[in-house]
């Protein structure tokens, strides 16, 4: 817990220093150690727009990140730390931009073609156009007496004006954060798109190899842990030398929800990761009322779960701080694995009413249930975020499962995964446009992403089992 | 009409039940969990003295005479983890995406009624498991079914339902960790734990 305040801290420090470049930036960096002059609330920005050929994606130049000496009189030469940090930065900002898919991002080797720049603003605009660039991003970073100055800049080579121009200062604690920030702004600014760089994963592990003794067989513990989107800074957040599963992120980051059967019996906890706060116990839960699988709603103000309280697992949805609980669903089958609409007014679950496990989905007062798969066998339902308006669960297609999406306005199915082992436990990012979920494809049971075609799967985890992702809002 | 008398039936299950274990082959393996002997002198289950009965518990109880649980003091003196090593509570198995208890896991339950019966303070936790092949969350219902299947037919059978809590591990805690049929076969139970005494 103590290790993910550094990285909290660089996010909050970054968030107050950013600066908008204009023109030959550096020259308006405040000196070192004080405070930045006060901005403009809306600083003056006259969007320039990187454009490609029609009905192709623009063509982007990455350059590798400058590594600026310190000392202010630029001779030196920057040390081995700052040269590492900006091949960090530049391969982390490619990645990032690679992810989305909104820029064709012209191949290293052919990058490499034109003479790298020394500064800022040291971009050849012919060279650039020769080898057919839109855009070029160049970067810069240094050293500060109070970790970093960051620089981003993108130019559109045919107009050769500046697109985008910010700087960055804070900690040296994670300089992957500077890169996440600016591929994040890029997208926004660029394309009007919200980009996940700086979101993070959630998931339950069972790497530490742990386990309970016992008189019959020992078993495997499993903790919550927690990552970068791109699987970078993975971070236990749990140390119960127990059972952890099913994690899920409050609407804010800040916490996450898990079932935990700490007491000795599932029950659904409620970490603050960021504090040393006691963790929470929203739905109660006794001997003989055990809850599990909660899920926020999207408004995170309410958790809807699983409970056997009234002596089957039903649904049922309570307020964060424990208050107002209610049943949502009432049936002698098992009523279990929920998700909410983005909208907060339906829920879809899992039931076996139909005699195996369905999606089925019900307005947010209990009413209107309708039942929308037809698998063998179907279970976790997510729904998507807006604009996208979709379902995805994990379906029985074999002896393993798959990822499948149900597309709510056309009732239509389509299939992400098709039997590269089992895939499972479907959660999507929060821009709706990547899930991740788990598969056993490399051997063992891996947190893995992919677009939300099916296509560019990326593997998160490598060490142990890794289970139910879900990703940060 | 048949009504169920409890001691007799149970006897004959118990009988019939050695009786499998010493027949080994022809019974899905019992389950893997017994990695220590009995103790010498201990009247275990499995003593080989028995005569092999018919595999299947019959719809006609022959009365036989009583299989003598252990004296108490052989299992009052034994702490927890030495109760559940060496458990006198059978577990039940079940069928792929099951939660019924079939005709085998019924003559485990009676005996288990009749060492409930007999030790009167101990506290059971019957937990419900699954193999591998289901899903993680789906799992945790059906576990859960599992365990409230053997609960509800202990107490259908005189078992103390106040002494008997149920808890779900999915397919969290398998009992063996190989891809196997056999393997799959072991981990969809319901287990019995002794929890307090």
């Amino acid at each position: 817990m103590r290790t993910s305040l550094p990285c909290f801290a660089a996010a909050a420090v970054l968030a107050g220093t950013v600066s908008v470049l204009a023109g030959s930036a550096a020259r308006q960096t405040p000196p070192p150690g004080q405070p930045p002059p006060p901005q403009p609330q809306q600083p003056r920005e006259v969007f320039v727009p990187i454009v490609g050929d029609i009905g192709a994606p623009p063509r982007l130049a990455v350059t590798e990140f400058v590594a600026l000496p310190n000392d202010a009189g630029g001779s030196g030469v920057a040390d081995k730390e700052t040269q590492a940090i900006a091949q960090t930065m530049t391969e982390v900002l490619w990645e990032d931009l690679r992810f989305e898919r909104e820029f064709y991002l012209i191949p290293r080797d052919v990058v490499r073609t034109v003479p790298a720049p020394r500064a800022i603003d040291d971009v050849r605009f012919d060279r650039w156009r020769e080898i057919g660039a839109d855009g070029v991003l160049i970067g810069t970073v240094r050293k500060t007496a109070n970790g970093l100055l960051v620089q981003v800049r993108m130019a559109a080579v045919r107009s050769k004006e500046s697109a985008f121009g910010k700087e960055y200062s804070g900690t040296a604690a994670n300089p992957r954060l500077y890169a996440h920030t600016a591929a994040d702004e890029i997208h926004m600014q660029q394309r009007r798109l919200r980009g996940v760089a700086r979101t993070k994963l959630t998931f339950a592990s069972d790497r530490d190899g742990e386990r309970i003794p016992g008189p019959i067989e020992a078993r495997t513990i499993k903790e919550i842990y927690l990552a970068d989107y791109d699987g970078a800074n993975q971070r236990r957040v749990t140390v119960t030398r127990g059972l952890n599963n099913f994690p899920v992120w409050s609407s804010d980051g800040r916490a996450i929800a898990y079932t935990s059967w700490r007491q000795g019996y599932p029950n659904i906890f409620l970490s603050f990761i960021y504090t040393t706060a006691p963790p929470a116990t929203p739905a109660g839960g006794s001997v003989r009322a055990h809850n599990w699988l909660a899920v926020w709603s999207p408004d995170g103000t309410r958790l809807v779960f699983t409970s056997n309280r009234d002596g089957n697992p039903e649904l049922y949805v309570v307020n964060a701080d424990g208050s107002n609980l209610r049943r949502m669903t009432n049936h002698s089958a098992a009523d279990t694995t929920p998700t909410w609409s983005p909208t907060g007014t339906q829920i879809a679950f899992v039931s076996d009413r139909s005699g195996s496990p369905q999606v089925y989905v019900m307005d947010a007062d209990g009413t209107g249930l309708r039942r929308i798969t037809f698998e063998s066998y179907a279970d976790r339902p997510t729904w998507s975020p807006a604009p996208f308006n979709e379902i995805a669960y994990s379906s029985r297609t074999g002896p393993g499962h798959d990822i499948k999406v149900y597309e709510v306005a056309t009732q239509r199915v389509k299939q992400l995964t098709f039997g590269e082992g089992t895939n499972e436990s479907p959660s999507f990012a929060p821009n709706g446009r990547h899930l991740a979920f788990t598969t056993t494809r490399w051997g063992r049971v891996q947190v893995a992403v992919m677009g939300r075609d099916g296509n560019d799967v990326r593997q998160i985890t490598k060490i142990g089992n890794n289970y139910a992702p879900n990703w940060s809002h | 009409m048949h009504t169920r008398q409890f001691a007799p039936t149970s006897l004959v299950v118990l009988t019939v039940l050695m009786a499998a274990w010493l027949g080994a082959c022809a019974k899905p393996q019992p389950p893997v969990a017994r990695p220590t002997p009995s103790p010498p002198g201990t009247a275990g289950p499995a003593q080989p003295t028995r005569p092999p009965a018919p595999p299947e518990p019959v719809a006609e109880p022959v009365p036989v005479p009583p299989e003598p649980l252990p004296a108490e003091g052989d299992l009052s003196g034994r702490n927890l983890d030495e109760l559940n090593r060496d458990s006198p509570l059978q577990p039940v198995f079940f069928g792929y995406d099951s939660s019924e208890v079939d005709a085998t896991g019924r003559a485990a339950l009676d005996v288990n009624a009749q060492a409930l019966r007999r030790y009167s303070t101990w506290v059971i936790t019957i937990e419900g498991h699954c193999d591998e092949r289901g899903t993680a969350e789906y799992n945790l219902a059906l576990g859960e079914r599992r365990a409230l299947s053997a609960r509800n037919y202990l107490v259908s059978v005189g078992g103390p339902a106040d002494r008997l809590r149920i808890v779900s591990y999915g397919k969290e805690f398998p009992f063996d960790p190989a891809h196997t049929e056999e393997a799959w076969a072991k981990n969809r139970r319901a287990h019995f734990v002794i929890t307090a005494k």
